[in-house]
């Protein structure tokens, strides 16, 4: 006999293999899911859930499609969590400090209770990428949050009202568009393209006959 | 965390791992290649496939569970539809909410066009989501568009569309700049120079990423742009089937809200089919690293309204999909890693080959081992072969996998497995649908009016498609999908809406003999445990 665990789904009891993540569990209940599957792989924060152990105080959140069931845990899936997302023109945007402050004010009413990062699915310091946001360092913000899949958790647990994952998105935006360094060789490429630099020998490869084609790339030198 | 018989292995790939982290194994030749993939490759085994019997391929041959969807009947009943009040009617209607929908959406919109998404799941469920080694271009100055050419060209078995992978190459280092200006995180050097490497099959190191989040990273910016510039997106709605007008052309689609089963009538101008892959139809059995929704939708919604296919019969097994733990069976294992170094071993700690071939290549290779050559790692159910990750830190330096591919190691630490310091289990997964349906270079269909973008094309790679090519094609004809609807819906009167392609299918079928019960598109698998 296969090894069992009770889990309870939104407080129903159902007895499933051990071996399952909650996702898998689910399904082997006989849930077919709509709402709270996406990728099935933990990159896409659908499958936000929160769970108890039994008579267990400490709240836990995670991706039902990335975690084992346990003996006891009682379950609840937060597919959605309604986040605030302001819409801004990243043409006209700047990154400065100002724009946090006119955008998403309520980051400075943090009061440091680390609720965010206590709860986080991916194990980030959350709290510490709302701090850097609040001094405007939005290339650090970048990094610390950059593993983010915006599943809402930290939200649904920040008593400021705070949406982690809309600030750390706008500061990886500011970063990536204004802050990290320009890629001459990108810019330059893009100019040779409009330019027509490669026109005729793409011409000249797309009325190549098959056998030419072959030829070149089966003997075409390959970079170290 | 490994049983006993792979922790035996591992001491010899450990004892061998310096000795295999300085070896080059020598890349297969042409005719080697061939004969690995006629004999091991999913694609040559003749009795997956079925031949069509109604429809625009009619004769050609698909895997079987595509023919079944493809010859299955319609959710609706064209009777008993109502097209006089339309629910929506906009000028372009965008189906799919992953990277090639939402990029066709944002030019869509810049031309000026109201535009709409509709998408069964959320915007950003999708396979764009889940790539994670990167994005192909040839920006580097030991590079070009010519050279990328051939690299896909060869990879996809001389068999791409000229006019489509020409678009490719040749807009690729554009794409780049337009998400870099939209604020995509690309790894780069101090300097800006972007850091690039290889992926199988490229002879240039061209592949930029972010990480391994390459595909999150892109998804979630075009997201949030979408959002930006107010695009409404109706999520958990599916097309369940197109409408024409009067005269043939695409004129919308036919809705299911996928929580409450209303039916809803959206009127367009201009259709984009952007609805992705087919992983989760699990061809031959096989495990997919693709999304929940992955279900070849979009083909079936073009079949039945008369769009040709390309090159459905081909699908890509990718080399790496996690074998162990059974929690992420079949999910994807980058082919960053082996970019980064990681090369594949057997059971008996050998390197079999070169580990950047191209994926068919590498898939068959590792089906071979594991199959007639019996050296394939047991775990606890299937086999697989070792990827040897801890040599990438051997030559790349501590840090290296934190830093490059901190997903990967999240993904396994999750189970206990340090892939810094042990290597991992891994065997091909369904991952990519290298066919669907046929456009030509301004993204149109045979039927007027309806676009194609994103995974949903066939004809841009061939008959395998190159790691870094398929984000790039979701931009790139994305992109070009939206600005050529928008454009074509500015030119365009609607005539008097009907179905009647869908009765026309049904009595095909019927005519040609073909009994089914079932009913398509599929829109979601069911795991739900069969008792």
């Amino acid at each position: 006999m296969e090894n069992t665990v009770n889990i309870f789904l939104y407080g129903k009891k159902y007895t499933v293999p051990a071996s399952l993540t909650i996702m898998g569990a689910m399904e082997y209940a006989g849930y077919q899911l709509k709402r709270g599957c996406g990728c099935r792989n933990g990159f896409c924060g659908a499958c936000a859930t929160i769970y108890r152990i039994k008579d267990d105080r400490e709240l836990h959140a995670c991706l039902a499609c990335q975690t084992k069931v346990e003996d006891n845990m009682y379950i609840a899936t937060l597919p959605f969590f309604p986040l605030i997302k302001q819409p801004y023109d990243i043409e006209k945007v700047k990154p400065t400090e100002q724009i946090m402050m006119q955008l998403y004010p309520e980051i400075y009413a943090c009061i440091g209770c680390n609720a965010c990062t206590n709860a986080c699915t991916q194990e980030l310091n959350v709290m510490q990428y709302i701090a850097y946001a609040q001094r405007g360092e939005y290339e650090k913000c970048a990094e610390e949050s950059f593993d983010c899949v915006m599943c809402g958790v930290c939200s649904s647990r920040c008593p400021a009202g705070i949406s982690h994952p809309q600030v750390a998105l706008l500061a990886r935006r500011l970063n990536g568009k204004y802050l990290a360094p320009e890629s001459k060789h990108l810019t330059d490429r893009v100019q040779e393209i409009k330019d027509g630099t490669f026109e005729e020998l793409l011409q000249a490869l797309m009325d190549k006959p098959i056998d030419e084609m072959k030829e070149l790339y089966n003997n075409r030198e390959i970079e170290k | 965390m490994y049983n006993k018989e792979m922790t035996e292995s591992i001491k010899k790939v450990e004892a061998n791992r310096k000795a295999n982290t300085d070896f080059e194994p020598r890349r297969m030749t042409a005719e080697e290649k061939d004969t690995l993939l006629a004999t091991y490759h999913p694609d040559y085994k003749q009795e997956e496939f079925r031949t069509l019997a109604v429809g625009p391929n009619k004769g050609g041959k698909v895997p079987t569970e595509l023919a079944a969807l493809l010859q299955a009947h319609s959710r609706i009943d064209p009777a008993k539809i109502d097209l006089s009040a339309p629910d929506y009617d906009v000028d372009v209607l965008v189906i799919g909410g992953g990277g090639a929908g939402a990029s066709a959406a944002i030019e869509a919109d810049n031309c000026g066009a109201n535009v709409m998404i509709v998408t069964k799941l959320r915007i950003g469920d999708a396979n764009t989501m889940m790539a994670e080694g990167g994005i192909q271009a040839a920006d580097k100055p030991n590079d070009s568009p010519a050279i990328h050419y051939i690299d896909a060209f060869g990879g996809g078995h001389f068999a791409a569309k000229p006019e489509l992978l020409y678009k490719l190459v040749n807009e690729a280092p554009e794409a780049i700049q337009w998400l870099n200006d939209l604020g995509v995180e690309f790894d780069k050097a101090p300097d800006g120079t972007m850091i690039t490497t290889h992926g199988g099959g490229t002879s240039r190191k061209r592949m930029h990423a972010a990480k391994d989040y390459s595909g999150a990273e892109i998804m979630r910016t075009l997201r949030d742009e979408v959002l930006n510039r107010g695009i409404p997106v109706v999520d958990f709605t599916a097309a369940i089937e197109l409408i024409k007008d009067e005269n043939g052309k695409a004129a919308g689609a036919v809705l299911l809200n996928m929580e409450t089963d209303e039916l809803l009538i959206a009127k367009a101008k201009t259709v984009i089919i952007a609805t992705g892959g087919a992983g989760r139809l699990h061809y031959q059995g096989f495990p997919t690293s693709n999304h929940y929704g992955a279900t070849a939708d979009g083909l079936i919604l073009g079949y039945r309204a008369g769009a040709k296919l390309l090159y459905a019969d081909t699908l890509q097994y990718h080399p790496t999909g996690a074998a162990y733990p059974e929690q992420i069976f079949g999910a994807l294992v980058t082919e960053k890693v082996r970019s980064l170094g990681a090369k594949l071993v057997n059971v008996n700690g050998e390197v079999f080959m070169h580990p950047l071939e191209t994926r068919d290549v590498s898939a068959a290779s590792i089906i071979r081992e594991c199959s007639a050559r019996g050296n394939g790692v047991p775990p606890a159910d299937g086999l697989g072969v070792w990827l040897d990750t801890p040599m990438i830190e051997i030559k790349g330096g501590e840090g290296t996998i934190e830093k490059r591919i901190p997903a990967m190691m999240r993904m396994f630490g999750k189970y206990g497995i340090d892939i810094r310091k042990e290597p991992i289990l891994v065997y091909p997964t369904l991952h990519y649908q290298n066919g669907g349906l046929e456009i030509d270079k301004g993204c149109m269909t045979n039927v007027e009016n309806l676009f194609v973008a994103g995974e949903a094309v066939g004809g841009i790679h061939g008959r395998n498609r190159l790691m870094g090519n398929s984000l790039l094609d979701i931009i790139v004809f994305g992109r070009s999908a939206g600005k050529a609807a928008g454009a074509i819906a500015k030119e365009t009167t609607v005539g008097a809406l009907t179905l009647s392609h869908v009765t026309d299918f049904e009595n095909e079928l019927k005519n040609a003999g073909v009994e089914t019960d079932m009913v398509s598109p599929k829109l979601l698998p069911d795991y739900r445990r069969t008792k």
